[in-house]
This record gives structure tokens, C-alpha cells and sequence, in this order.
């Protein structure tokens, strides 16, 4: 070991510099234009073609503290000619080095973010196309040649995001004046038609048909934490549902996986069981926690079921592969079983195994469904014209395509 | 006031949240890390009340010998296993590394019994499968065909028979019929759904924000 560091620093002696043209031989060290470093024995590699244009920009959009690197590909990276391993990018403060390795990029790609930067600072870059080969001892040598240096670039955060501002926000602001106006409209008592949902005119049935079997009625609001929109929407649901329940006297058992979610749940019910005159039904244990942990969850929950054999499930929230396990032992034991999730990869399991499921949207319709308050159902009114914007908007851009007048599908991402 | 506070912070942290879509510069780019921060540390605390929650009913189904109490006991045993070994027996701070005995309990106990449970999902999906695709109706008989030719589509034996059996022209192979199916209309139905969602959510955070929707504050 000692013998080979010393045979390489004796050629680092006896050839400590080349001209920027000159191949390099490095082993996973940096390759600048003005610094070589030698292997022990030289190993037949031939230094790719250098990369020949190289520009460094502040990366747009963003916080700062950033800067975007792009080249053109290496003259040996493209079709047939693949003698490149990777890219090493380079950088300094000066123009004239020294250059340390930011990052690498892998053959065919030809930008790299730089986040280790600091606003208002010029950096200058320098990209090295390198090919690399292992030597029979085990040890990866690369050669490469950097290219001339890019301009100045300095990194600066921006106050608009302009490409989500030009096209995300025309639609947030055609979308929610649509919705705040039929729940102004709603307000002032206009009868609004809503499309039915079958799903949500079996809740009260479900319900009562916990009641008249005297068995349990289980609400299930989804496997994850108060943060995800559809935990919300289940655990809103649930005040609907739990509403009824004190109605029609049901047992209602609400077992949840996540300790937030219990302490909001349990305010919700025993609101619902307040409002309806029934503060006696009300018991804290109505809501319990059992586990955060998906599997032992869905265990937990099938022992119920099948000890318990309630009479009425509801699931409403995020679901994940627990959906299945859950719903299939549901079916099992005859409940009546009604689901609802955005989830779109648990939607065929749960229409499977449930008697009724709300699809994604009707998931978040349900709650003013089942409040039947005007201004609730308002905003849902405006979710569906909205949904009638998006329908043409597609239909106009199948037609601009498929006639090849415009491709507008670029206005959509972001 | 308990009420109105919820409701007020909900719809400035919302805003906020919306606000930060728009505009990377730097404090707002931080708005979600800060709050992501705050709703971790609640969590961290909430962690007890529901461990107690479940403790405390556990204990008096025992106590009170109700129904199906061994299983409440189990729970107990297991609770308390975990959390002592984990705590005194597994070098402090460092219980996760390999070798202590709270990890010995993760591998041989806890791992297993998960990836049972996980496995029971494929025994689900055949019965669910079973009940799904019996030709009742249009509806699934179309959903039958679509599956039978998606499935036969993936594996060898279906090119094998068009292709080689059959000598189909190559847009008549079964592997390019479950493609179509899986490309086309699968696709356009996965994303009017995604559409749906999306206005779903907005719909429902719009409600939250502006204190329409509030069944999740308490009043009293």
C-alpha cells in the first residue's frame, strides 16, 4: 500500500501539470482543465470528447440558494458513440479556480440543480465528460477533459412562481368564484338541484338497520392522520352519520388509527349527539384508538368484525392495502358496507367488497349531501360547473390536437 | 371563543398554504416545514393520550371480565412488553440498532405477523375477484371481459396463442389488447377521477377556509 502511494506521487511529481486539452487519468478525484492526476499504471482509456458549451443560470422559480447547470452532450455521448460514464460538474467563485465537484450527472443527461449555493455570490462552472473502466485490481478509473467555462451565474429567489401564476391560477380563480357563487346563491335560499349519490341515500337505512338488528354500527374514518384532506372529510362525515345514530338510538363504535384523529372524532360525536338531544347516549369510549400500524389496524378491526359481527360499516378517508382486508371481512359477515375514498388504488377493492362506494369527489360531496344544508350543497353545485369547464376545456383540446390546430396540453403542466 | 379560534387559525394556516403555491420566496417556501414541524411535535404528544386510550379500556375489559377479555389481555401483555424491553433493556436512545432485544422482538415477533397480515390480502383479492367479475349484469360482464383479456394479455400463453396458435396480425395479439385496455380507457377513467378529486378537495378546503364547513369544531 505504502510502495503504491508512493509510485503515484512520484508521477504526480514528474507530471504535475498538462494543458486543458490534455486527457486525464483520475480515480473518482475531480478532473479540472489544469489538474491531472495519475494512476499507478496508466490503463488503456481514452478520455471522451469534451463537452463543448456549458451555461449556468439561476434556477427559476424557486427560493434561491440555486443554480441550474446545462451542456450540450459530449461528441462520445451520443447514438452509436457511448464512451461516456458520467458527467463531473465543477465549480468556483472565480473564474480562474479552483474548481471543486459539485455533483455528476449519468451519460445522456444534460442539466444538474447546484443547491449549495449562496444568493448573490457569481459562481462559475465547468462540466467534464468522463469515461471510466475498472483496472483488474477492482479500481474505477475515469478520463476526462472539462470544458471551458461557463458564464457568470448568481442564484436569487423569486417572489412569483410564474409558470404556476400563468397557468394554475386563472383555473383556481374560475373554479372557486364558481363555487363561492352558487354558495352566495344558496344563501339566499335558491333551491339548487344536486345530482343524486346511491351511496349516501342508503345511509339512513344503514343506519336503522343497525338499530333494529341491535348490533354495532362501525365508522371507520380511513387510516391516516388529521393532515389528509379525505381524514377530514371522514371524520365530517362522521359527524352526519353520528347524528343519525343518536336518532335512531344505534350503537355506534368508532375504532381510529391515529390519536388526533380520535381526540377531533370524539368532539365531533359528541357534538352530533348534543345537537340532537341526546348528551345521556353520549359515552367517550364511542370513539377508541387502537394502533397506529397499518397491519395490526386492519387485524384489530377484522377480530372486531368477526366477534362482533356488526350490523353497518362505514369506511370514509385514505385507505392503503388495508382496504381489501378489511372490506372482504366485512362481506364476510354479512354487514352492510358502505365506502368512500380518493384513494383511486383502493376504489376496485372497496366497489368489490362493499355494497355502495363513493368515488373520489363524492367522497368530499358527501358531508353537504348528508347536511342538506343550502350552503353546503352551494359549494358542491360549483364543484360540478367546474367540473363542466374542465369537461370542455378537454373536449377542446381533443379536438385542437386530434385537427393538429394547437397542442395545448403544455398550458396544463407545471 | 372555542370555536372561533379553531375556525380562524384553520383559514389563515389554509391561505397560507395556497399563498406558498404561488410564491417560493423565502419565508413563505418555509410555511409547510413550519407547520409540518408543529403538527409533528402535537402528534408526538397526542401519541398518549391514544396509548392510554387503549390501555385504560383494555385494562377495565379485564378487569370486569366483559367479553372476549383475553384479547384485551393480550394487548396488555404485548403493550407492556414492547414498551419495557424497548425502554430499559435496549441501550437507551439506540433501541433500533440491530442486536438489541426491542429489535429482536421487531423481527421475529412484530415483522412476521405484519407480513402475515399483508399476505392475507392475496386470498382477498381472489374472492373479491370472484365476486366482481360473475357475469350478473352488462356492466360485469363488460368488466369480466376487460379483466379476462388484460389478464391472458400478460402472461405468455396469451401472445403464445394469437401469435404462434392463432397467427393473428400483430394489432390482434393479446398482449396489445390488454395494453389498449390498460392505455385508453383505463387511463381516461383514472384521470376523470383525478379530476374529480382534485375539485373535491378544493371544493372541501374552500368550505374549511371560510368556516362554511365546520362539523369538525367543537362548540361547547
Amino acid at each position: 500500500m505504502m510502495k503504491k502511494a508512493l509510485s503515484i506521487s512520484l508521477f504526480l511529481l514528474v507530471f504535475p501539470v498538462c494543458g486543458a486539452a490534455s486527457p486525464a487519468w483520475a480515480q473518482d478525484a475531480p478532473v479540472d482543465s489544469t489538474t491531472v492526476v495519475v494512476a499507478e499504471t496508466p490503463p488503456q482509456l481514452e478520455a471522451p470528447a469534451p463537452v463543448v458549451s456549458v451555461e449556468a443560470q439561476d434556477t427559476p422559480d424557486d427560493a434561491g440558494k440555486s443554480i441550474t447547470i446545462s451542456w450540450e452532450l459530449s461528441a462520445d455521448d451520443v447514438a452509436g458513440r457511448r464512451n461516456v460514464t458520467k458527467y463531473i460538474i465543477l465549480r468556483s467563485t472565480s473564474p480562474d479556480g479552483p474548481f471543486d465537484t459539485v455533483g455528476s450527472a449519468t451519460a445522456g443527461m444534460t442539466t444538474l440543480t447546484d443547491g449549495q449555493v449562496d444568493n448573490g455570490v457569481n459562481y462559475y462552472y465547468k462540466v467534464a465528460a468522463l469515461a471510466g473502466k475498472f483496472t483488474p485490481a477492482g479500481e474505477k478509473l475515469f478520463a476526462g477533459v472539462a470544458s471551458p467555462l461557463s458564464g457568470a451565474a448568481k442564484a436569487s429567489g423569486q417572489w412569483f412562481h410564474i409558470i404556476r401564476t400563468a397557468r394554475i391560477l386563472p383555473w383556481v380563480l374560475v373554479i372557486g368564484i364558481s363555487i363561492l357563487w352558487f354558495i352566495n346563491v344558496a344563501k339566499k335560499g335558491k333551491d339548487l338541484y344536486v345530482r343524486p349519490i346511491a351511496g349516501l341515500a342508503e345511509v339512513e337505512q344503514a343506519v336503522g338497520r343497525a338499530t333494529e338488528m341491535g348490533r354495532k354500527l362501525v365508522y371507520i374514518p380511513g387510516t391516516q392522520d388529521m393532515d389528509n384532506v379525505q381524514t377530514l372529510a371522514g371524520v365530517t362525515i362522521l359527524g352526519r352519520i353520528a347524528k343519525l345514530a343518536a336518532e335512531y338510538d344505534a350503537q355506534l363504535d368508532v375504532p381510529v388509527s391515529r390519536s388526533l384523529v380520535m381526540i377531533t372524532s370524539r368532539e365531533v360525536v359528541k357534538e352530533a349527539y348534543l345537537n340532537v338531544g341526546r348528551p345521556d347516549a353520549f359515552n367517550e369510549d364511542i370513539v377508541r384508538y387502537l394502533t397506529d400500524d397499518q397491519f395490526g389496524y386492519a387485524a384489530a378491526l377484522d377480530g372486531l368484525f368477526v366477534r362482533e359481527k356488526p350490523a353497518t360499516i362505514f369506511y370514509m378517508g385514505a385507505f392503503y392495502a388495508e382496504s381489501l382486508i378489511m372490506a372482504e371481512t366485512g362481506n364476510a359477515i354479512g354487514a352492510i358496507q358502505i365506502a368512500g375514498t380518493a384513494n383511486a388504488s383502493q376504489l376496485p377493492f372497496f366497489v368489490a367488497a362493499c355494497d355502495y362506494t363513493l368515488i373520489g369527489e363524492e367522497l368530499f360531496a358527501a358531508s353537504a349531501y348528508l347536511s342538506k344544508e343550502p350552503k353546503l350543497l352551494g359549494s358542491v353545485k360549483g364543484q360540478d360547473v367546474a367540473k363542466v369547464l374542465i369537461l370542455i376545456a378537454a373536449v377542446a383540446g381533443l379536438l385542437l390536437g386530434t385537427f393538429k390546430i394547437a397542442d395545448i396540453s403544455g398550458w396544463f403542466q407545471v | 371563543m372555542k370555536r372561533e379560534v379553531p375556525l380562524i387559525i384553520t383559514a389563515v394556516v389554509g391561505i397560507m398554504y395556497i399563498f406558498q403555491y404561488f410564491v417560493p420566496h423565502e419565508p413563505v417556501s418555509r410555511f409547510s416545514d413550519w407547520f409540518s414541524d408543529w403538527f409533528g411535535i402535537i402528534q408526538a404528544f397526542a401519541i398518549w393520550l391514544g396509548a392510554l386510550n387503549l390501555m385504560k379500556l383494555s385494562l377495565l375489559k379485564v378487569a370486569r371480565r366483559k367479553k372476549d377479555w383475553m384479547y384485551s389481555l393480550v394487548t396488555i401483555i404485548g403493550f407492556a412488553a414492547i414498551f419495557i424491553v424497548g425502554i430499559f433493556f435496549s441501550r437507551g436512545a439506540n433501541f433500533q440498532e440491530p442486536g438489541t432485544r426491542f429489535m429482536f422482538i421487531y423481527d421475529n415477533v412484530y415483522d412476521p405477523l405484519s407480513s402475515t397480515m399483508f399476505a392475507l390480502l392475496g386470498f382477498f383479492v381472489a374472492s373479491a375477484s370472484y365476486r366482481a367479475f360473475r357475469a350478473r349484469n352488462k356492466e360485469a360482464t363488460m368488466l369480466l371481459l376487460a379483466a379476462f383479456f388484460v389478464m391472458l394479455g400478460r402472461v405468455p400463453v396469451g401472445d403464445m396463442i394469437t401469435k404462434e396458435w392463432l397467427q393473428l396480425p400483430h394489432w390482434l395479439w393479446l398482449s396489445n389488447w390488454a395494453d389498449w385496455v390498460m392505455n385508453i380507457p383505463n387511463t381516461a377513467g383514472q384521470r376523470a377521477i383525478m379530476i374529480g378529486i382534485a375539485l373535491g378537495i378544493m371544493s372541501t378546503s374552500l368550505r374549511i377556509i371560510l368556516g362554511i364547513e365546520r362539523t369538525f369544531v367543537s362548540g361547547d
